[in-house]
């Protein structure tokens, strides 16, 4: 594979193809990323005092689950890339330089 | 050679240890005595476990230099660190003792508003991985500027991307510096510039003579003391409150002298330009830090690449909730004992600003009250190990930016051999480390988390944009990129210069010109409209070799064809 043609390759119908999946895959999940964090932020910004809601009787109040629930989603919207890429997207991605050999 | 000149530096080092150990045994024992609470200047198991750590990573760095031969193996480890290693690495990288001492410390004199930073420090991780990691990973060999300068003018590009590292890990440094001198000042008794010095001289070892991987397994071993000793004080904070969160902050909220508002976001976020500003440095500045971006070159391929941010992710998000749960019980074990603060003669004190050491100690002293001496001893010894971590890190990516991108690129334009290159960035380690031990004394009395908070600035204004940029838009040309990159590093470090915290704070002005702490909205928005707009206008030569050179690149950075392969070992 010294001298891979980049050519063929950039007009193998399945390398596009994995270059629109994965791009709308990724942009749709750091879409995701970017509205729950920056929707976190924009209520502390304008709303902080939803977050000061308290939850039944006792201190605890809506931010302190939601914040968690900010931080668990970085996790999942990650696990959930990973599990794709690894498997779909790096099987296409093997056929493409499967080809060239 | 190496192995004699790795023990010399280490002597004088061991030598302070044992005069230490000899001298202070008395008092140490006459404290352990002493139920959990006291506060105590010297301590012997913090002394012993640090030097244990430091002893143990003394014979990794003999054992890493032994196994470095090349450049792949000084920059990327050889390119054989597996993922769930480089997770940790990087978890070790990223959590430093800014994030440890300092958000702990934030929720222990606010509450709630800890969290705001923590969550902001986290969800640059899953925009790394989308839009950066593996391409990355096929496209770079072992620094950013490696991937920017693919498809555009070496020299240039370079020298740019270099600009924006060093100052980056300047700004990370003095922080890391800073907060370390405070910490040995206070556990071990020491002087703050000579614990400034003991750092310097440690990460310049680690570096100088193991490069990565020593780099890599500092960071693997400091990780898991680090999530091991936090996890302990978590658990014996729920411990104490029967797993109950809602008794925790109860107890809190009575506690505290702000009361119920700790539970809510307080001041931290004042205005919503400067939260969204704050949010954008957090989240984008994690994809700009040159030596989190360097760990992406450690592994053999794009796969690993992202394995390695999902196990990352996790830990991070795990070890941001344990120092939410911290700061908390730090406010309930804390406040209400006199003998953790600076007691006034009429027997008052302030509940917040009057902890000894300052509130970035909340997390040290709690480990007093929670495990004793011995467990103050560890999470001191940890705190520090976490520092010594973070700056060697901080100082590979800079040594690998001024041999890899100055030395051999742009001064010696590609004429110098391998062994040369190594040898100018161990030389550029010895100096980033003597110039951070005298920054680190200059910059005694800033704040520590406000100058992490400027480093990220600069990150997502110029390396994170240049990066971004030339990854995914074909448009992208040398020019535009040179000339948004610089817009972007002027106008982040000129807003901060001009915001209230350096304006008013530190050279006493009355009023700030520039009226937010955190520029990054501006400033990278400056960087992308110029990459942009200066592209757009490029009609030279060299544009349109820019241009011509993206499909090969792109094909390159999503399949990975022709990417540097793991140098087997």
């Amino acid at each position: 594979m010294s001298a891979p043609s980049y050519d063929s390759i950039k007009n193998d119908p399945q390398f596009q193809e994995l270059v629109s999946k994965r791009s709308r895959f990724a942009w749709t999940l750091c879409l995701a990323m970017l509205v729950i964090y920056f929707g976190f932020i924009a209520v502390i910004a304008f709303a902080p005092s939803l977050l000061a809601i308290r939850l039944g009787t006792g201190v605890t109040t809506v931010g302190i689950p939601v914040g968690l629930a900010v931080i668990v989603s970085a996790f999942l919207l990650t696990g959930i890339y990973v599990r794709r890429a690894n498997s779909e997207f790096d099987d296409i991605t093997q056929n493409i330089v499967g080809r060239q050999k | 050679m190496r192995t004699a000149r790795t023990f010399k530096a280490a002597g004088p080092l061991l030598l302070a240890g044992l005069a230490a150990l000899t001298g202070f045994a008395d008092a140490a024992q006459a404290a352990g005595a002493i139920e959990g609470g006291g506060k105590q200047n010297l301590n012997l198991p913090a002394i012993i476990m640090f030097f244990a750590f430091v002893a143990m990573t003394l014979v990794i760095t003999y054992w890493a230099a032994r196994r470095t031969r090349s450049a792949a193996d000084f920059y990327a480890a050889g390119g054989g660190i597996t993922a769930g290693q480089n997770g940790l690495a990087i978890a070790g990288d990223y959590m430093s003792a800014a994030s440890f001492l300092g958000i702990s410390g934030l929720v222990f004199a606010s509450g709630f508003d800890g969290l705001i930073y923590s969550v902001g420090w986290l969800v640059g991780w899953p925009v790394i991985l989308f839009l950066i990691a593996e391409r990355l990973r096929n496209l770079g060999k072992y620094t950013f500027a490696d991937v920017v300068s693919f498809r555009l003018e070496q020299t240039q590009i370079r020298s740019l991307s270099a600009i924006g590292t060093l100052t980056v890990v300047a700004f990370y440094l003095i922080a890391q510096m800073v907060g370390a001198g405070k910490l040995i000042e206070l556990l071990f008794g020491l002087p703050y510039l000579y614990a400034v010095i003991v750092v310097g001289a440690l990460m310049i070892v680690y570096v100088a003579f193991g490069g990565m991987v020593a780099t890599t397994w500092v960071q693997i071993i400091k990780a898991c003391l680090l999530l091991g000793g936090a996890s302990f004080m978590a658990l014996m904070v729920l411990i104490t409150f029967g797993f109950s969160p809602e008794a925790l902050f109860k107890k809190a909220v009575e506690t505290h002298p702000k009361g119920a508002s700790i539970m809510a976001p307080g001041n931290l976020v004042s205005d919503p330009v400067s939260a969204v500003s704050l949010g954008l440095a957090l989240m984008f500045g994690t994809a700009g830090l040159p030596h989190i971006l360097m760990r992406f070159f450690t592994v053999s391929d794009a796969k690993a690449a992202r394995k390695s941010v999902f196990y990352a992710t996790g830990f991070i998000g795990y070890f941001y909730i344990l120092t939410f749960i911290i700061g908390f019980g730090a406010i309930t074990f804390l406040m209400n004992d006199p003998s953790f603060y600076k007691v006034g003669a009429d027997g008052a004190y302030n509940k917040v600003t009057a902890l000894l050491g300052g509130t970035n100690m909340a997390a040290i002293h709690l480990s007093n009250a929670v495990g004793g001496s011995l467990f103050l001893g560890f999470i001191s010894a940890v705190a520090f190990a976490t520092i010594l971590a973070v700056v060697a890190g901080l100082t590979l990516a800079g040594a690998s930016a001024v041999s890899h991108d100055l030395y051999a690129s742009v001064i010696a334009r590609g004429r110098v051999s391998e062994d040369r290159e190594v040898r100018v960035s161990k030389v550029s380690a010895v100096l980033i480390g003597i110039v951070a031990i005298v920054l680190g004394y200059i910059f005694e009395n800033q704040n520590v988390a406000f100058m992490v908070g400027l480093a990220f600035a600069v990150a997502a204004s110029c390396n994170f944009p240049v990066l971004l940029m030339s990854i995914l838009w074909g448009g992208t040309t040398t020019r535009g990129v040179l000339i948004g990159g610089l817009l972007g590093l002027i106008s982040s470090v000129a807003l901060v210069v001009l915001s209230p915290a350096v304006w008013v704070k530190t050279f006493g002005f009355a009023t700030a010109p520039f009226p937010y702490d955190n520029p990054a909205l501006f400033s990278m928005s400056i960087a992308f409209a110029g990459i942009w707009l200066f592209s757009k206008l490029d009609n030279s030569k060299r544009a349109q070799i820019d241009r011509a050179g993206f499909e090969h690149q792109n094909v390159r950075s999503e399949t990975g064809i022709g990417s540097h392969k793991a140098v087997a070992h």
